[in-house]
This record gives structure tokens, C-alpha cells and sequence, in this order.
């Protein structure tokens, strides 16, 4: 079939000599350039949009209440006071716990369908780890509070409070009348909801480890646990803590699960057992009802310092990152 | 990451397109009403609504979003009418050129999670309740419980007590009476959609409430009655101002209506708890509907105009099958003639 464009265009590149098809390549290459670069432009601007309009939005709550906003424990919309702190202690301690339990858990999941589970086994059950994570956050609060609560309440909470609750230091974390709903009810469910975001990063990159390495390693006598902790986790170690990082900013930002099992109370306790509240939870509980100005400011003020805390707990993960990163180096 | 482009992924985003493109050709009718607010009305509104499509083809379309959000939404013109369980003030309508009627009237209700409690057979002052919320009664077996409800098997038990987490009607009226009944509250707490709790835990919605309140024992929490008699909690009886101890029941909403005085403000803005009268529920509570007075769609808000004559005339009867409380007649009257003297449209 006769066709005259790619008739034009080939016979001349044919003819000349390369440098035509060098500058080709170099104006295509700085195309692409630009497109790629304006796909990460978008992110910042989308970033620094949202970011910038929160805080626009939180003027009036910075400038009425200035650093006290931050550090105070008040959150009274009769008296149109309003601080931070408690939803921002609910927010780490609930993303803590959840950490605390996902990431092992997930770690676990992706060593034995890497290393352990039989290969035909390998395929459903990494797709139901998948699915786990296609489930709408409303469910996990609605099997919370319908299902885990009463069982924290029954058998948890008052086992916690006789045995743990006596413990000295940790003690005060475990005390507290057995109502199941709390900063741990919220922490251990929002952990189950970010395992599988977790264990499916981790389980692909575990996946990534050249299986010469990993059979030198066995052939010189190692163990199954002494391969995965010397071989593939160095290996993939920046993946695995970015599978983390993914995992921690959901448990960070979660709302509707977590307010259905945290108690939604604005108290500053140390107790696990009690409720607490998150920054998350707040927003999306009092936002409609807001009816001062200020108090609908103070809202969005709380959404900046949702930003404000995620990017800094990343960037605290970040840095002790780098620091793992060149002890790893100074080893090998 | 396998898990971005997994197949469930694209699926879901395939439905969203999918819902998104209904929603956006689904024929809007002239006479759809619209409107949002209260979820304390909403119960009564949408069976109101299914009976009115029935008779009249006319679609109601309710969002209960909350009292708060109600009024913002109709400030901001978005819907043919706001529903809320706090009246606005006089001038505040003024000022927005809104007017507001009641439409039902209804109650707030203390209900118990006490084991060998039935409904009904717990008693409550209006003073006690108040020291229950500000954490300083903290057990069932308090001299001051076991004083007004011999007989009751009090346990040695902690009080778990629940409220609202969100911003509500509900929260108003009964914090309301707590304010009206308790000075200690009046002035450590006060009254508005949502307080500064000194104690509890927060349930979403009067559904979150009720849900707690099963959950926990020994709990005690406030819902309304409807939610009461459909989860089937122990509901309590409470001393009214009068000092006699009510039940929650149809005619006791109905005597604090009765005894409520519409036309002392304009504008019906009156809050019926603590009413006075031997038979009044103490905190009895009625939903306004709040619309402009020159609406900019005189169709729609026409057609919810007639919708709430309906409403009021003939709706009563579905409003008590939900325990909610029929208006007297005569502040049926009084809203019609506010109606032909107010509103721009008929």
C-alpha cells in the first residue's frame, strides 16, 4: 500500500547523513522531557494549591489563636475556643498503633508467599491481600464498631486494665473502663487496613530479589529468616519502607473507620483504652455543623496540620532512612 | 505495584464513570423540592415524601446533612428549603430574607444500657442528667439515682456516657434543657449544635448514639424517640418542670406543645423544652423549615409550600405512626396565615 508521508520522511533519512536523525532523537527526547517534567509539576501544584489554600482557609483560626493552637487542649465551640492538640495526639497515636501491627504483619505476609507458601498458593492469596485493600473504609468502621468493639469491650479492655493496667511506666496506657471504643479499638483496625497496602508492596518487591542471590545464600547454609533479613531486605529496603510510607499516610488520613471505634471525645488522656479523637475524624464529624467562622477556620486549620504532621512524620522517616542507608554502606 | 493496576482498581473507576454519567442524565422535573438539613426530621420527611409522590407525582429530595448544614446550605440558595432543630433567630432571618415555621414536633429521650432495666422504669431529674454529663455523678449506684428510682436494680457500674460527636439538633434541645435546668452546665458548658463535652464518648448520628448505647453497658445516652423505639432501647421517664415524672409518649409531647406560647417572638422562634404543664415530656423539641421569603425559584418553592400544607393538613397521621407529634390546630392556623403574610408565593 502506497503511502506518501512515510514515503517523504524515510527516503531523505535514508539519504542524509545522521545528524538529521541525532537532531530528531534530541527534539523528541526534549519532548518527552517536558511531559514528564510537567507530570511531577502537577503534583507540586496540586501540593502547594491545596496547601496553600488550607492555610488561607486557617487564617482566621492562626491569627485568633496564634501557637496556642497548636499545643491547647480546648475544642469548645460554645465559647468558640479551639486547639489542636488533641486530635493531633489521637491522629500519631492511632497511626502508631496501626504501625506497630501492620508492618510485621505485613512483612510476614510477603515472606511466606515469597519464600514459603507452595507456588500455587502464591496467586490467590496475594489477590485476596488485593482485594482486602479495595474495601471501602465504611465497612471496616461498620465490622469495627458492630463486631470488634463489643469483643475489645468483653475480653481486651478488662484484660488489659488488671494485668497491663498495673505494669509500672506503660501501665497509665492501659487503664481505663472497658467500652471498647478507644485509640487502641482505632489503631488495631486501622492496622488491619493498611496491611494489605503494605504486605502487596512489599510481596512485589520481594519478588524483585535475583534468585542468584538468594540461592548463594542458601547453598552457604543460610536460613530461610537469615536470607530474607541479610539478602532481600537490603535489597529492597527503599521500596519496602516506600510500601510503609503508603501505608502509614492512609493510617494518617483514615476518617470514616476511625470514627466509628475512636469515641470522637476531644479528651487528652494517656490511656489507650479511652476515646480520643483524630484530626481526620473531627473534620469529617463537625464540618457541617460548623456555624461560627472561626470554628469552620479552625476545621480547615486542623486539615493544614493534617499536611503539616504527614510531612513531617515522613520526613522524620525519610531522614532515619538515609541514616540506614549509609550504616548499610559503612557494613558492606 | 501490582496493587495500582490491578483489574479490581480499573473496575471500580469504571463504576464511578458509570454512577457519575446516571446521575448527570437523570431529567431534573420542575417540581422536584429539594431540600436539607435536620436529621432529626428526617425519618417523618421521607415518608412524607413517598405518601406526597404518591398522591401528588411531586419528588421530595431530603439530604439529612444536619441542622448547621441545613441553614448553610439554604443561605447559600443551594436548596428549596433548610431543616433545622434550632430556630434561628429574628433577625438573623431578617437579615438573610428567610422565614422559618415549625413542622413537627418530636422529642429528645434519654435511653439506658442497664441490665434489668426496663424501658420506662429508670427515672431521671433534669439536675441529675446535667450532673451525669458533667462527669460528676459517675456511678448507677449514686445516693442521688437511688433516691428517685427505688426498686430499680442500680449496679455498682461505671456510667458510660454517650453524645452526639457531631454537630446537631438533637444536641441542641438537650443540651437545651441541660442549660435551662442546670446552672452549673449554663455556665461550664452552655447550649449549641455541639458542646464542649466534659465527659463520654461521641456517636455519629442519633444512629452512632443508638448504636453505642446497645454496645456499651452501661451506658446512658440521648437519641430520638424514634430511634429509641426502633432499636428497641430502654428508654427513661424524666421529672418535667412541674415535678411530676413523664414518659416519653405521644400525649406528653403533645401537652409540652400545647403549653409552648408560639406567639410570644416572631418568626415562631421558641425552643419547647422544660415546658411547663403536669404532663409535658420536658424535652420536647420541634423542626423548623427555613425558606426565603422572595424565592429566586418561585416554582419549586411553590410546590414546597403546597407540599407542607399537605403536610400539616393531611400528614399528620404518618408523623404520629413515626412518634412524632401532630401539630395543635392552631398552629397550623397560624402558620398558614404566616405563610399568606410572608412568602412571596403561594
Amino acid at each position: 500500500m502506497y503511502h506518501p508521508t512515510v514515503e517523504r520522511y524515510r527516503a531523505p533519512a535514508v539519504a542524509v547523513t545522521t545528524d538529521s536523525r541525532e537532531r530528531n532523537d534530541q527534539r523528541n527526547d526534549r519532548l518527552f522531557r517536558l511531559a514528564v517534567l510537567g507530570c511531577a509539576l502537577f503534583v507540586l501544584v496540586a501540593l502547594l494549591g491545596a496547601a496553600s489554600s488550607m492555610l488561607w482557609g486557617a487564617r482566621e483560626a492562626f491569627s485568633t489563636f496564634g501557637w496556642h493552637f497548636v499545643v491547647s487542649t480546648d475544642w469548645d465551640a460554645v465559647q468558640r475556643k479551639f486547639g489542636a492538640l488533641v486530635p493531633i495526639y489521637g491522629t500519631l497515636a492511632t497511626a502508631a498503633i496501626a504501625m506497630m501491627i501492620a508492618v510485621p504483619v505485613s512483612f510476614g505476609i510477603a515472606v511466606f508467599l515469597t519464600e514459603i507458601a507452595p507456588v500455587w498458593a502464591r496467586g490467590p492469596v496475594s489477590t485476596a491481600v488485593e482485594l482486602l485493600a479495595g474495601i471501602p473504609s465504611i465497612i471496616y468502621g461498620m465490622w469495627g464498631l458492630f463486631v470488634f468493639v463489643p469483643f475489645m469491650a468483653a475480653h481486651v479492655d478488662p484484660w488489659l486494665d488488671t494485668h497491663a493496667g498495673a505494669l509500672p511506666l506503660v501501665g497509665p496506657l492501659f487503664r481505663g473502663p472497658p467500652i471498647g471504643l478507644g485509640m487502641l479499638t482505632a489503631g488495631i483496625v486501622l492496622g488491619i487496613m493498611v496491611i494489605p497496602f503494605i504486605a502487596s508492596v512489599m510481596r512485589e518487591v520481594f519478588t524483585t530479589v535475583p534468585i542468584q542471590l538468594k540461592e548463594s545464600a542458601y547453598a552457604v547454609g543460610n536460613t530461610t529468616w537469615e536470607v530474607v533479613w541479610d539478602v532481600v531486605l537490603p535489597y529492597t529496603r527503599s521500596a519496602v519502607v516506600g510500601g510503609v510510607f503508603l501505608g502509614l499516610g492512609r493510617a494518617l488520613g483514615e476518617t470514616m473507620a476511625v470514627t466509628f471505634v475512636l469515641g470522637n471525645a476531644h479528651l487528652l488522656t494517656a490511656s489507650l483504652l479511652q476515646p480520643g479523637n483524630s484530626i481526620a475524624a473531627t473534620i469529617a464529624n463537625e464540618f457541617t455543623e460548623a456555624d461560627s467562622s472561626v470554628y469552620l477556620s479552625s476545621l480547615i486549620a486542623l486539615g493544614f496540620l493534617l499536611f503539616v504532621v504527614t510531612f513531617v512524620v515522613l520526613a522524620i522517616a525519610r531522614l532515619m532512612l538515609r541514616r540506614l542507608a549509609r550504616q548499610g554502606g559503612v557494613a558492606a | 505495584m501490582s496493587l495500582l493496576r490491578s483489574p479490581l482498581m480499573s473496575t471500580r473507576r469504571s463504576i464511578v464513570l458509570l454512577v457519575t454519567a446516571i446521575a448527570f442524565t437523570t431529567p431534573a422535573l420542575a417540581e422536584d423540592i429539594t431540600g436539607a438539613g435536620s436529621t432529626f426530621v428526617y425519618p417523618i420527611l421521607s415518608k412524607w415524601s413517598t405518601s406526597y409522590h404518591a398522591k401528588s407525582g411531586n419528588e421530595i429530595n431530603y439530604q439529612s446533612i444536619g441542622s448547621g448544614g441545613g441553614i448553610a446550605q439554604i443561605k447559600a440558595a443551594t436548596v428549596t428549603f433548610g431543616a433545622s432543630d434550632m430556630p434561628m433567630k429574628p433577625e438573623d432571618l431578617k437579615a438573610a430574607g428567610l422565614g422559618q415555621f415549625p413542622v413537627v414536633i418530636g422529642g429528645v429521650v434519654p435511653v439506658v444500657n442497664l441490665e434489668g432495666v426496663r424501658p420506662g422504669q429508670m427515672k431521671f431529674t433534669g439536675p441529675i442528667l446535667a450532673d451525669i454529663y458533667l462527669g460528676k455523678i459517675t456511678r448507677w449506684n449514686d445516693p442521688a439515682l437511688k433516691a428517685i428510682n427505688p426498686g430499680v436494680p442500680l449496679p455498682n457500674q461505671q456510667i458510660a456516657v454517650v453524645h452526639r460527636s457531631d454537630g446537631s439538633g438533637t444536641t441542641f434541645n438537650w443540651v437545651d434543657y441541660l442549660s435551662k435546668v442546670s446552672s452549673e452546665w449554663k455556665a461550664k458548658v452552655g447550649e449549641g449544635t455541639s458542646v464542649n463535652w466534659p465527659a463520654g464518648v461521641g456517636g455519629k448520628g442519633n444512629e452512632g448514639v443508638a448504636a453505642y448505647v446497645n454496645q456499651i453497658k452501661g451506658s446512658i445516652g440521648y437519641v430520638e424517640l424514634a430511634y429509641a423505639t426502633q432499636n428497641k432501647m430502654s428508654y427513661a421517664a424524666v421529672r418535667n418542670k412541674d415535678g411530676m415524672f413523664v414518659e416519653p409518649t405521644v400525649a406528653s409531647f403533645q401537652a409540652a406543645a400545647a403549653h409552648a406560647d408560639w406567639t410570644r417572638e416572631p418568626d415562631f422562634y421558641e425552643v419547647i423544652t422544660d415546658a411547663p404543664g403536669k404532663d409535658a415530656w420536658p424535652i420536647a423539641a420541634s423542626t423548623f423549615v427555613i425558606m426565603y421569603r422572595q424565592p429566586k425559584d418561585p416554582v419549586r418553592a411553590s410546590a414546597a409550600l403546597t407540599f407542607f400544607k399537605w403536610a400539616l393538613e393531611q400528614g399528620q397521621a404518618d408523623a404520629q405512626s413515626l412518634d412524632y407529634i401532630p401539630l395543635p390546630g392552631s398552629l397550623t392556623k397560624q402558620i398558614e396565615a404566616y405563610w399568606a403574610k410572608n412568602f412571596a408565593v403561594k
